[in-house]
This record gives structure tokens, sequence and C-alpha cells, in this order.
């Protein structure tokens, strides 16, 4: 497998991997991301548990399976 | 291509969960259903030490249920009531709908958050800390992600199904668990950077042995220091217990393994060498790509 990698180098026009996503491209994504994926995380596996935003505790109950084996502390 | 690589994540994300989920419905679900009938049958109540009575319980803060849903039926009042915590029929939602719709929903929500952040780390690490081709680093990465986001903080703070776990600490336990995975994730970062410099000088081999020997390290003492959680109530079966953690970390394993297959293939047409040939060319190329004679013509 090694060696069909370095085989391949010359074939292309970059070396396979040097493609380099400059950070001032990443950063704002990352920021929206991050945010977007701490909400939902927060909803799947911490809400109504240790923290509660929504409290009637449907959303605790709803995902509380998932809870459960994704092996995040329920309850 | 941050772009593309986000939406490619997400989507390696849903299809991972949707493995997942199907994997935790079969071989998740009936440890739990069993463990809810023993909390249900009050046959755990205890709950281990004799210091956590049903007055800590019913003092507990900041627990699920309300008083008016706690105090709803006379068959939860006396059976599930220690827990406020409901599973039957009475509950908010029922067993039928946690079980699917709604494991499902969580497991999917679950992996399509990770599959975009696993694509910012990707994007970040590609190129700087690793020059193989696109699919080898994001095998790679599913791999470390897994063992650090998901495998170092299973194996101190291990899943519980339900009727274990005190109510009253549920607090603690959520902040040790998460600051484990934080200081997880923190030292696992430190490591990837300590490696790569030292990578530089002494070989890509000996500064990655370096970096998770250094992770390793940090780990081992951080989870030797940091306070135990064990909550395991007197008479709950050891091999109920084995079977919903085994189905727990099996779970987490099928998450990630199809995250990391999935983003690999998507993210090496995207970005791997045959994609500067033009988007026909990549997708004709999808399964040989590594195929020695194609390479070599």
């Amino acid at each position: 497998m090694s060696q069909t990698h370095v085989v391949s180098v010359p074939r292309s026009t970059t070396r396979p991997g040097a493609v380099r996503i400059p950070l001032r491209e990443i950063v704002p994504w990352a920021v929206f991301t991050t945010v977007l994926a701490l909400l939902v995380l927060f909803f799947v596996t911490t809400e109504a548990g240790a923290v509660s935003l929504v409290s009637d505790g449907l959303v605790h109950e709803f995902v509380h399976d998932g809870r459960h084996l994704l092996a995040f502390p329920c309850h | 291509m941050m772009r593309t690589l986000l939406v490619r994540g997400m989507l390696a994300g849903l299809t991972a969960g949707l493995f997942a989920a199907v994997f935790a419905f079969v071989v998740g679900e009936p440890p739990v259903d069993t463990a809810i009938g023993l909390e249900e049958a009050g046959g755990t109540e205890s709950h281990g030490t004799a210091s956590h009575s049903a007055e800590s319980h019913a003092e507990a803060p900041g627990h699920a249920a309300p008083p008016d849903h706690t105090g709803s039926s006379g068959h939860e009042a006396e059976s599930g009531s220690a827990h406020g915590h409901d599973h039957g029929d009475d509950a908010l939602v029922g067993r039928g709908v946690q079980s699917t719709v709604g494991l499902l929903t969580g497991v999917t929500g679950y992996a399509v958050a990770v599959g975009g952040l696993f694509a910012i780390a990707f994007a970040a690490v590609q190129g700087r800390v690793t020059t193989l081709r696109p699919r080898v680093s994001a095998a790679l990465l599913a791999a470390g992600g897994f063992a650090v986001v998901v495998l170092v903080p299973f194996l101190k703070y291990p899943a519980n199904p339900p009727a274990v776990g005190q109510a009253g600490t549920i607090e603690d336990r959520t902040a040790l668990y998460f600051g484990f995975v934080a200081l997880s994730l923190v030292a696992a970062m430190v490591a990837v950077a300590v490696g790569r410099a030292v990578a530089d000088r002494v070989g890509a081999a000996n500064g990655g042995l370096l970096g998770v020997g250094a992770y390793v390290t940090v780990m081992a003492v951080a989870g030797a220091l940091l306070p135990a959680v064990d909550e395991v109530p007197d008479g709950f079966p050891g091999s109920l217990l084995w079977d919903f953690r085994l189905a727990s970390l099996g779970t987490q394993v099928v998450l990630w393994c199809a995250l990391g297959l999935a983003f690999a293939v998507l993210a090496e047409r995207a970005m791997g060498p045959d994609a500067a040939r033009g988007p026909g060319n990549a997708r004709g190329r999808e399964g040989p790509a590594d195929d020695p004679v194609a390479v070599r013509q």
C-alpha cells in the first residue's frame, strides 16, 4: 500500500494529501459548526439531566435510550 | 472546500447514526428494557449504599421530572418514584417511542453533530499534521477520535443502564464525565502538536509514538486521581451491566467506524489526487483508486 502511494506521486499535479485548507477559511466554519453541534449535543446528552432549559423533561425522555446507549450520564 | 467538507462530514455522520441506531436498537434495547423492568419492580431502589436512601432521592434537586409529573400516578408513586423518572405507560414519552424514534433521533442527532465537528478536525489536520492521502487521514482521525472522545472516558466513567445511578449525584457525574472528555480532548490536541513538532526532527513514527505515549500517560494519571463513580445498586445483575456496557461501547464503535469510512470515501473524492482531474473522473475511480495497476499506468 505504501509503495502504491509513492508510485502515485508523479501522476498527481500535487502530492496526495498536500491539500491544506488555510486556517482563515476553516475558522468561521469551525465556529459555526461548533455552536450548532454543541446545541444539538446538549439536547441529546444533557438537557434535563444536570442542566435543564426546557424543564418538562420531554426532550430528556425522548432521547432517553440514545443517551444511555451513547454512554452519557442520564439520571 | 470547507463547505463541501462540512456537508460531507454531516452526511457521513447521518449514515453512521443510522447504522449505530440499528445496532443500538437490536443489541442495546434488550438490556435497557431489562434494566427498566428492574427499576420499576423496585428491586434495586437501595442504590448501593445505605446512606442514599429514599429521602435523598426525594430531596434531589435538578432532576428531570417535575413534581406534578412524578406524583401524577399511584403506580409511579409505588414503584418508580424514587427515580422521579418515568418509563412506563404514564410517561411523557412511552417506551415504544423511546426505543425507536427517540433512539433514532438521539443517535443520529449526536452522529450528525459529531460528523460536523469531525469534518472541521479533518480540515485542520489534513496537510498539517498528516500528509497522507485524505482517506487514510480520515480513517486514522476516526480511530483517534473514538479513542479520545469515547473509549478513554468510557474506561474511567463507563455507561450506566437505567436503574444504575443515584438521582442526587447526576450533576457531579455529568461534570466529571464531560470534564474528563474535555481533558481527554485537550490532552490529545497537545499530544498531537508535540508529536508533530518532534516528528520533524526524529521522524513520523517516533513523533507519533511520543504523542500517543504522552497522551496515555496524562490520561492514566488523571484517571487515577479523579474520583470514581460506582453507583451500581446491590443486587443489580452483573451480566446485565456487562451486556449494557458492551452494547453501549458497540454502538459507539459502529458509529465511529461508519463515520470514518464514509467520510474517508467522501473526503477522498473532494480532496484526493483524483479530485483535481474533475468530478466525473473521480467518481469513475471511486473503488479502485489504490489499485496498483491503475495507479502505475
